[in-house]
């Protein structure tokens, strides 16, 4: 590598609108190149990157040993709170932790004292006596405001867990600054924008909006100048655009890594950075500043940053979510609007990361998939997930038109257009769970409390659907209304107390807003409906006339074998909810959305929930996201998939979700055979308007043995429900959960 | 001589639309011919392997009467699935040519649709392949049990290896491509000789895209247990990797592309 770096930042660059205003996909459209060949021109890691990797690996051990390697209970974290820190100070080339150590966590009160109190003990710290004053006495979290805020009958659906997963006791995350801005123009021509944009503010009058957004404003531009002082406790002078790929990689770097300092979010994703960052790595290469083998070891060192990313958590959060996940996601490829793919060297090289730093949940590799996509491009990625199951895939030609070619993942399915859109994270709804309220007049069908209104149960021996129906539909307008009070309130106090002020520095302002709602226990509603209407659904009550057991006769048809009578009952139960939820009056005028998505707390939900009308018994785990009820896709996981395809994306723009386990043999013949297939079926699931993939190409045998044996599976990975977890850091109840659910042998 | 028959018509075609016996349908992905295929298993087999692994399908009655139409409408259902993600429609059983009105009808419905057809059979009944359904068919899987005729009535108890090659080699002639498979169990079919009288049929039709060497497997002796029958191969190991590779070798020295 050339060490002296040049002075003009964008020279070579074509000109557009882009240096004008800020608007990075206006300087990527203008410079990006698209790359349509294969994957032959890459390099495999170097010595430096396994030396630095080899590091963490160790600590790694120690880490799963204790749950957390250690954490600096004393410093309540922001952006420049803890001194700088090194992997290995002489090797690394991409700098930046989030304390001053590796895997060192820090707190993060804001969001909740509560939470990061009851961590330190679940992990045998003890809370710093001087941060427990602080954030009781003089400062006041999001979480205690939450709580002086909930209405009761919020209290009684939390505590039900009709209403279960809500961003009310730590960040609500989910929120993508663009980092990118920071490499293009460097930090202090964002704060003149920020600038400009407040003294425009300064001839309206001061109504409560008025007077948030120049609070808001003020707290960016407070936001960007300790960024570039976090930047220089490192060496760095990030006012400027950054002149080089190492430098447009560090900028970026810089940003994203300030935000996880600020922020425990619940999803903190990096957003799509590829095909920016490749605009400077090819310059570089043009200049023969790089060679292809540096240019991998630069997203090498930065990808070994997303990897060790961590937040401390408690034990319960991570049983809800799975291991101990950030969603670091990235979002790779997608065609852009011009119809050029958004596919670079640079999109490879991120997937080539798992191949030189072996298989990881970290950063969380999402590709924007279209059957337009370039062949090699496809090939290679279908290579990448029959090789690692690493890779989740999301449909670029839904969201492309819905949003713009711009656009990233927050979290697992969420689409945000990058900087121009944030969302309020929403968790979800019961909707299995809801119709046993209705059916019982409201009261909890496991503890028999009144939760929603009282109402008449459902009565007779054998349930008549339309009556069922009716009831349900009172039921779901009452959670509706109380699920999107709850947000409200949440957001409300989040902005109070626990503002994102870097990732907010980087979006336009006004931004748009997301109120994203969720709903698990889809497929367990839709299979109970479809029994109770085309089967004989015979009710059980206990003595205080609860219904609690029901008994099943008839072959009534299941969601997720692609046949209508189901199918369109989920259609159906979908669109009606998302209509009840846009009924609600949202916080900041935020527009609805709604997502059909569960991470692996299909299998929390589930163990809150009782037995239900399709023969699920009680506390069996729901199936994740929008997958058919285990076992009962008999038709394989292409039927499946068209079933879940059928859910309209209109009515739940922030995601559906699916997850198919395949083995090997289940592909094809050979590997290039796999290869092609994984990849048609992608076309055609695309092609069919299926939102997303996760695609888990593993066998039984391998997962059976991990659990015996975890040791020896220290990176294997396994997708579920737009996340990819480490398996062997699974609890064994979710461990059991991944092996039983439908292991398609063929697909 | 019977006179011509009416156009349109079909032998045993009456006016009552052609039903057949279906057992199931499945979408599999690169194990029963190329690419994403709907798969139909057609109920009722002349033959009772050994190691037969769907039992199920062995009666015209395990299956459910539905009409070419019915068929068709569940297939029509993945067609476009199918077109975009590369594949086809693969009838297979039992073995569909015990109905063979049915399985014609259906192929020549699919090949109409542009969708690439697939006949997945023992060659037994090849006899009852007229040239109106294997026009109609793009590939055969033909599955030779067994070279050595003693060997053969061992698996099948009622077949005998002849017609199978027979319908081979007439398919060799007219030009249908064929996918040979073996089905490999150790004691039963794994002897040198055995396998190099497949390997050396298979190798003189001229139309062998690929032979497949199928591992034995164990999968379908609890439908046994279901349907009260005893699994005779109960105690059989699937084959280890030497033995495999032994017999994928055999195929390959004589140039066939084998798996």
């Amino acid at each position: 590598m050339l060490d002296t770096a040049p002075r003009a930042p964008w020279r070579g660059f074509t000109h557009a609108t882009w240096q004008d205003t800020i608007d990075v996909a206006d300087f990527i459209q203008a410079n990006h190149e698209p790359y349509t060949g294969d994957g032959g021109f890459l390099t495999g890691p170097t010595c430096r990157t396994l030396e630095v990797w080899g590091r963490l690996a160790k600590l790694f051990v120690e880490e799963r040993r204790r749950g957390v390697l250690d954490v600096d209970t004393a410093t309540p974290s922001t952006i420049t709170a803890h001194a700088p820190g090194w992997i290995d100070r002489e090797k690394e080339l991409i700098v930046g932790l989030q304390t001053d150590a590796p895997l060192r966590r820090a707190i993060v009160p804001n969001g909740g004292l509560r939470m990061v109190e009851t961590a330190l003990r679940a992990y045998g710290y003890q809370p710093d006596p001087g941060v427990h004053q602080i954030f009781t006495e003089y400062r006041k979290t999001h979480n205690d405001a939450v709580f002086d805020a909930y209405p009761a009958d919020v209290l009684a659906a939390r505590r039900s867990h009709v209403i279960t997963g809500l961003p009310d006791s730590y960040g609500r995350g989910r929120i993508i600054g663009d980092y990118r801005r920071v490499s293009l123009y460097g930090v202090d021509r964002l704060v003149t924008e920020r600038r400009a944009i407040k003294e425009a503010l300064d001839d309206r009058p001061s109504t409560d909006h008025v007077i948030r957004d120049r609070e808001e404003l003020a707290e960016q531009i407070r936001a960007l100048g300790e960024l570039k002082r976090m930047a220089a406790s490192y060496g760095h002078d990030i006012s400027g655009p950054a002149t080089t790929g190492r430098e447009a990689i560090q900028w970026l770097y810089f940003a994203y890594l300030a935000a996880t300092k600020e922020q425990n979010g619940a999803a903190m994703s990096l957003g799509r950075t590829a095909t920016f960052l490749d605009v400077y790595l090819r310059r570089d290469l043009s200049e023969g500043r790089l060679t292809e083998m540096e240019a991998q070891e630069l997203i090498d060192d930065f990808v070994i940053k997303l990897r060790i990313i961590r937040f401390l958590r408690t034990p319960e959060y991570d049983e809800l979510f799975s291991g101990d996940p950030t969603w670091v996601t990235e979002a790779l490829g997608g065609m852009g609007a011009d119809g050029r793919p958004l596919v670079t060297r640079t999109s490879f090289r991120y997937l080539q990361t798992l191949y030189n730093l072996g298989p990881a949940p970290e950063p969380n590799l999402t590709v924007l998939w279209s059957p337009r996509l370039p062949a090699g491009f496809k090939r290679f990625c279908a290579q990448v997930s029959l090789d690692t199951s690493a890779i989740q895939y999301e449909n670029d030609e839904l969201i492309r038109p819905a949003y713009d070619d711009d656009t990233a993942i927050a979290c697992c399915v969420s689409a945000l257009r990058v900087g121009r859109d944030m969302q309020f994270f929403g968790a979800r709804a019961n909707l299995a769970k809801a119709l046993l309220y209705a059916i019982n007049g409201g009261r909890d069908e496991l503890t028999g409390e009144q939760i929603a209104p009282a109402t008449p149960p459902v009565d007779g021996e054998v349930l008549d659907y339309d009556t069922v129906l009716a009831a349900y539909d009172r039921t779901l307008d009452w959670l509706a209304e109380t699920y999107v009070d709850a947000l409200n309130v949440i957001h409300h106090q989040h902005d109070r107390y626990a503002y994102e002020r870097l990732e907010m520095a980087l979006h336009d302002h006004p931004v748009r807003r997301f109120m994203a709602t969720g709903i698990a226990g889809l497929s367990v509603a839709v299979d109970s409906l479809a029994a109770i209407r085309h089967g004989r659904v015979t009710v059980l009550r206990d003595a205080t006339g609860l219904a609690v057991d029901y008994v099943l006769e008839g072959a009534p048809p299941t969601y997720g074998n692609n046949d209508d009578r189901a199918d369109a009952i989920a259609v159906w139960l979908t669109e009606a909810f998302a209509a009840k939820l846009r009924r609600q009056r949202t916080y900041r005028d935020a527009e609805l959305t709604m997502s059909v998505l569960t991470i692996t707390s299909n299998v929390v939900y589930g163990k809150h929930t009782g037995n239900t009308p399709d023969g699920r018994r009680a506390g069996e785990p729901f199936a994740p996201g929008a997958n058919p009820m285990n076992g009962r896709d008999t038709h394989g996981l292409v039927a499946a998939a068209l079933s879940v395809a059928k859910l309209p994306y209109d009515a739940a723009r922030d995601g559906i979700s699916l997850t198919g386990t395949v083995t090997p043999d289940g592909l094809g013949r050979t590997r290039q055979e796999r290869i092609d297939n994984l990849a048609g079926v992608l076309d055609g699931y695309t092609d069919a308007g299926g939102f997303h993939l996760n695609v888990n190409v593993l066998d039984r045998a391998t997962l059976v043995d991990a659990m015996a044996h975890p040791e020896r599976y220290p990176q294997l990975t396994v997708r579920v429900s737009g996340y990819a977890v480490n398996f062997v850091r699974l609890t064994p109840e979710q461990q059991r959960d991944v092996v039983s659910r439908t292991f398609h042998g063929s697909l | 001589m019977r006179p011509a028959p009416p156009p349109g018509h079909r032998p045993g075609r009456t006016d009552a639309p052609t039903v057949g016996s279906v057992h199931s349908w499945d979408i599999s992905v690169g194990v029963d011919g190329p690419g994403v295929r709907f798969v139909a298993f057609l109920a009722g087999c002349p033959l009772r392997c050994r190691y037969c692994h769907s039992p199920d399908t062995w009666y015209r009655r395990s299956g459910r009467t539905r009409t070419v139409d019915e068929l068709m409408a569940d297939i029509e259902r993945y067609q476009r699935f199918i077109t975009v993600a590369g594949g086809g429609v693969t009838l297979s059983g039992g073995e569909p040519l015990q109905q063979p009105h049915f399985t014609r009808e259906v192929l020549r419905r699919c090949h109409d649709l542009g969708l690439h057809t697939a006949l997945d059979t023992s060659g037994f009944l090849g006899v009852r392949a007229d040239d109106d359904m294997l026009d109609a068919t793009d590939l055969v899987l033909l599955d030779v049990k067994s070279w050595d005729p003693a060997t053969y009535r061992q698996i099948t108890r009622t077949g005998s290896v002849s017609p199978t090659l027979r319908f081979g080699r007439r398919l060799a002639q007219r030009g249908t491509p064929i996918w040979i498979r073996f089905v490999l169990v150790p004691g039963l079919t794994d002897a040198v000789q055995n396998v190099a009288g497949v390997a050396d049929f298979a190798a003189g039709l001229a139309t062998v895209q690929r032979v497949e060497v199928l591992p034995f497997h164990r999968l379908g002796a609890h439908k046994y247990a279901e349907l009260g029958l005893t699994f005779p191969l109960a105690n059989t190991e699937p084959p280890n990797p030497e033995l495999l590779a032994r017999v994928r070798g055999q195929f390959a020295e004589r140039g066939l592309a084998v798996y």
